[in-house]
């Protein structure tokens, strides 16, 4: 297909602007030399382009998408609704606060019901993103330490399963990682914790459910352990779909922690972001708390900045009208709504990896939180077959793979995460596909390097990609 | 009640049955009880999505929308054309995941394939990532780019959006990289202030074009002075403006940065937006985030993927050069929709009419008493004085449905226009300004 | 699978080349074919130390990236800049794509022989 520059003709184009009412400036010393090759398309054409640019992509709205660790969920269209309305869509975010205290409702509420679901007193939105609020967090705890003149507490300590925005943003953070092996059942081997931990212990990041998709049995102990040793706890909210109005991170024992309002909480990835990735945090954090903090006077909000704050990590508020569509979503889910969303996370996942566990092999066998892991180690080197030819097959199927190679502690893995908003027969055709492409894989393995075939493309060459590097059009 | 699960209580409790389980409760029996939320979220009880709908227009209805926007600093009132919402509402574009998966994702490749381009045109530089969160994170994580291993300190001029220097600073704080803030003089860098600052230890000097205050610096000076010492040059861009104005590469910037708002993304009460970043070509690797690359499929046919991923957090984990993994691919498409229905003239139009509104304002203003605060060149923001007191100004603009310039701590006033203040409009401004000032 | 009989090998499955009182490091045949195609390299630079058995080095696949280890502490004398275009030179001649040339060599790992590495190679790929 054409790139847009392709398309592109001289002289072609939008009737947009009106001619100017008022006398041209003078930019001479300043003016472009540089020609600029932006596209010259009629409207429709361009509208063309689009549309056939989103007939080759494949959203929550095309199909089954159980990509693990990423909750790819319905996104409700009211999201959008309250979204579009023009109170939110127009308004600078440097008006008076006056004329602004639609949004700093829409925050403060936000905040307020955030806490109450994670067990958290404060919360910032100015994070974008997942790892944004990783590095908010770990921010906090870097502050924390140094106002009590604790500056030996340099490490940071990281489960071998965790994303790898962990330790990418314990890093950024200026911490020295320390990676700790997980125990045979998929949890924090507490031994190798308690050997971990000590004066040098700024904290631990964790995720729970973990990575393979288990509640960690030990959670308290875990946080109790990090805690006596000085550090603090950092809850990764990636995983907080399975247990939301089920259990809470702050009653884990966990001092801060992110959301992903682009996972948890409904609103669309839009092919990689824009998400938000709040984060939030214990009493003690809040006065390290990043961006202006909002003040109710009798009802009057308004903005200010604790001296004490970190800084920022973004301009203004945050992805705003994300946080609008996460309010929408918790405010029609509810008291009752927000549980019910987990317990049929939970049972979607557990469902699905029984229809699967006679063939595929479980990384773990015990009964799964949101998401479960199969490892095809076996399949492999039975068959030939791996983890990817085996996701690359279910294309064929209209099927998104789940993720494949993660996490790390499981060979030939793919992680399997249907949600709550998958129907029953959705689940039980998803079941009757991923045994076929089992059958298919047994019968010729080989013949499934081959996959896909009804795609637009075939699989990339991605080494040439990498090696010689196209990473935009010459002119 | 508002939710989205699909089936009903019967076909739960069949399902529950054909997995083994006899109730929800054992199916979270691996949570500890003493972890288990008992008595339940202290929240209210769900809405249907007609009072849900209602609530929030509630809440949009407490905010004042302006009709006419006279500021900037950071967030630019341009005109959005109908097409951008229409194409960038595609449920395809709006629902889908990163694009790992190349053979179903093609469109959002192409199209952030397609962005890269633009903003290497745009910036003239050779190699651009697929977005990171806005200007101000753009910025830091260009400071990241050129950390060497004898090279850290940052250092940024003070005529830039505090906004901006802020998060920088904030990231300084996170890495423990030497900060500092080059002072300003007459609305300007200065530059004898850079040349004492720059050494060896210089990684990279940050500036704005046009900086915070509107005005176009002296930006080859700079760029010489920075390269002299080996330091990096990394300009902060108006991508509008950039359609009128030398392009960073033309003053020798090895890094160009900015805020994408302009680009046909509202207001909306500062997010989201989106952050653009483009380098010369021997920094590519050194981009962070996601980078899209084309390449062909076992048939030959051109085929676009994500392309030097192990330079990312996913692969590299701590050693990764960022932890950015989500980043704002949407707003990325609505820049590039943008981009292409203002085409290469449209968008030149625009730049020219946001500075020759300005300038006519500017002129306007300074006929009643508002004089230019630094008699610099300027691209579509200015500062001037304010002969009254600047919040009781902004009141009685308010009033009348003005949204005045943005009053700054010294009680001087930084204006904005854009192609959609119209003459009429600006004088309505004026007379305003003169009866408040008059009385 | 080649072992050239006049290099000495690494247990993390360097090369060692001796050229008069420097050496040239490179990874092994059955190492290039273990991490695949390779699409980029990392390279120290001149002046450098390395230490032996720390990484002085690391190589890209499409989705892995390895470290490579140093058989000796020394002082790179030498980087061979032709990896930093053509990465794939490394999967197509292992043996000539050397990755550094170091100097004053102060101590060095246990070293095998071609015999002894190809065993020790053969042993971890069963295993």
């Amino acid at each position: 297909m054409k790139l847009i520059f392709e398309r592109s003709m001289p002289g072609r184009g939008c009737s947009i602007l009106p001619p100017c009412d008022v006398p041209a400036a003078d930019l001479t010393g300043f003016e472009r030399e540089k020609e600029l090759h932006l596209p010259e398309i009629s409207e429709n054409d361009i509208s063309r382009h689009y549309t056939e640019l989103a007939k080759q992509t494949h959203g929550v709205n095309d199909g089954f998408y159980p990509l693990g660790s990423c909750t790819m969920k319905y996104n409700p269209k009211v999201n959008e609704a309250a979204a579009a309305f023009p109170g939110f869509t127009g308004i600078h975010p440097l008006q008076p606060a006056s004329t602004v205290q639609g949004c700093l409702e829409v925050l403060k509420q936000a905040e307020e019901l955030l806490c109450e679901i994670t067990g958290m007193d404060g919360m910032t939105f100015q994070p974008a993103a997942g790892a944004h609020g990783e590095f908010t967090g770990l921010l906090l705890i870097k502050a924390w330490h140094q106002s009590r003149g604790d500056s030996k507490r340099t490490k940071i300590i990281v489960p071998d399963s965790a994303h790898g925005t962990n330790p990418a943003s314990a890093a950024m953070a200026g911490f020295t990682i320390v990676n700790i092996p997980s125990s045979p059942d998929g949890c924090v081997d507490l031994e190798a914790l308690r050997k971990a931990v000590g004066e040098d212990t700024a904290g631990l990041m964790l995720t729970n459910p973990n990575t393979v998709g288990l509640f960690d049995k030990n959670i308290t102990e875990i946080t109790r352990i990090v805690h006596e040793a000085g550090g603090l706890c950092y809850y990764d909210g990636a995983n907080l779909n399975a247990v939301m109005g089920i259990a809470r991170p702050g009653d884990m024992g966990f001092d801060v922690m992110h959301l992903n309002l682009h996972k948890t909480f409904s609103t669309p990835h839009g092919g990689g972001g824009p998400g938000s990735g709040p984060c939030g945090c214990r009493e003690f954090l809040i006065p390290f708390l990043p961006g202006p903090r909002i003040t109710d006077e009798n009802g009057q909000l308004s903005l200010h900045s604790p001296e004490t704050s970190i800084g920022c990590v973004k301009e203004f508020y945050g992805n705003f009208l994300v946080v609008v569509k996460a309010l929408t979503y918790i405010l029609m889910l509810g008291k009752e709504g927000i549980p019910e969303a987990a317990s049929n996370a939970v049972l979607n996942a557990n469902y699905m990896m029984h229809g699967l566990s006679d063939l595929y092999d479980m990384a773990f066998e015990e009964t799964c939180m949101h998401e479960f892991v199969m490892c095809l180690e076996k399949l492999k080197h039975e068959t030939g077959a791996s983890a990817l030819d085996v996701a690359k097959t279910l294309l064929d199927y209209g099927i998104h793979p789940p993720t494949m190679y993660f996490p790390l502690i499981v060979h030939e893995a793919l992680m399997i995460e249907p949600t709550e908003t998958e129907s029953r027969e959705t689940l039980d055709e998803a079941i009757a596909v991923f045994r076929e492409v089992y059958a298919r894989a047994r019968k010729d393995g080989e013949a499934l390097h081959q996959s896909p075939s009804t795609t637009p493309i075939g699989r990339p060459d991605e080494v040439t990609a990498a090696r010689k590097p196209v990473i935009r059009y010459q002119f | 009640m508002g939710r989205y699960v699909a089936s009903t209580a019967a076909e739960q409790q069949e399902m529950l049955k054909a997995a083994g389980y006899a109730s929800f409760d054992e199916l979270f029996a691996g949570i500890p009880e003493h972890v288990r939320l008992h008595q339940g979220l202290r929240i209210p009880e769900g809405l249907s999505e007609m009072e849900a709908l209602a609530r929030m227009e509630e809440l949009a209805e407490k905010n004042t929308v302006f009709r006419h926007i006279f500021r900037g600093a950071g967030a630019y009132a341009h005109y959005i054309p109908a097409a951008v919402k229409s194409i960038t509402s595609k449920e395809e574009f709006l629902t889908a995941y990163t694009p790992y998966q190349a053979e179903i994702s093609q469109g959002v490749l192409q199209s952030i394939f397609e962005f890269q381009t633009m903003v290497c045109d745009l910036t003239g530089l050779d190699a651009a990532n697929a977005s990171v969160y806005d200007g101000a994170t753009a910025a830091a994580e260009a400071t990241a780019m050129c950390q060497e291993r004898k090279r850290h300190t940052v250092l940024v001029s003070a005529t830039t959006n505090p906004e901006v220097l802020k998060v920088i600073q904030t990231y300084c704080f996170g890495s423990n990289t030497p900060f500092q803030v080059i002072p300003a003089a007459g609305g300007v860098t200065d530059s004898d202030a850079l040349r004492e600052a720059l050494c060896e230890e210089t990684a990279c000097f940050y500036v704005q074009q046009p900086n915070y205050y509107g005005i176009l610096e002296d930006y080859q000076s700079l760029s010489d002075a920075v390269h002299e010492k080996g330091a990096k040059f990394i300009m902060g861009s108006n991508p509008i403006a950039l359609a009128a104005i030398k392009s960073p590469s033309e003053y020798g910037a090895d890094v160009a940065v900015g805020e994408g708002q302009p680009l046909g993304m509202p207001l909306a009460f500062g997010g989201p937006y989106l952050g653009f970043m483009a380098a010369s070509a021997s920094m590519t690797r050194k981009l962070p985030g996601r980078i899209v690359g084309q390449t062909t499929d076992h048939d030959g046919n051109r085929a676009f993927v994500l392309t030097l991923q192990a330079r990312e957090q996913h692969i590299r984990r701590e050693k990764a050069s960022s932890n950015i993994c989500s980043n704002q691919a949407l707003c990325a498409l609505t820049a590039g929709v943008y981009l292409s229905v203002m085409g290469k003239e449209g968008l030149k139009e625009a730049a020219l009419q946001c500075t020759a509104k300005a300038h006519y304002l500017q002129k306007a203003l300074e006929e009643i008493g508002f004089s230019l605060r630094y008699r610099q060149p300027f691209f579509h923001e200015f500062v001037t004085t304010c002969p009254t007191d600047s919040s009781a100004l902004m009141a009685a603009l308010e009033k009348e449905g003005f949204l005045g310039g943005l009053p700054l701590e010294n009680g001087e006033i930084l204006w904005c226009t854009t192609e959609k203040n119209t003459k009429q409009e600006m004088d309505a401004l004026v007379s305003i300004c003169k009866e408040v000032c008059g009385k | 699978m080649t072992y050239p009989e006049n290099l000495k090998y690494v247990k993390s499955h360097e090369w060692v080349k001796e050229e008069g009182d420097t050496v040239l490091i490179g990874i092994t045949d059955y190492a290039q074919d273990a991490l695949g195609d390779l699409v980029f390299v990392n390279l120290p630079e001149p002046g450098d130390e390395v230490t032996a058995g720390e990484p002085f080095a690391d190589v890209e696949s499409v989705k892995a990236v390895s470290d490579v280890f140093s058989p000796v502490t020394g002082i790179v004398k030498e980087i061979n800049e032709e990896l930093l275009d053509s990465p794939e030179l490394i999967n197509q001649a292992p043996y000539d794509a050397w990755f550094v040339r170091v100097e004053q060599i102060t101590d060095e790992e246990d070293y095998m022989d071609a015999a002894a590495y190809e065993a020790f190679a053969k042993e971890e790929a069963e295993g």
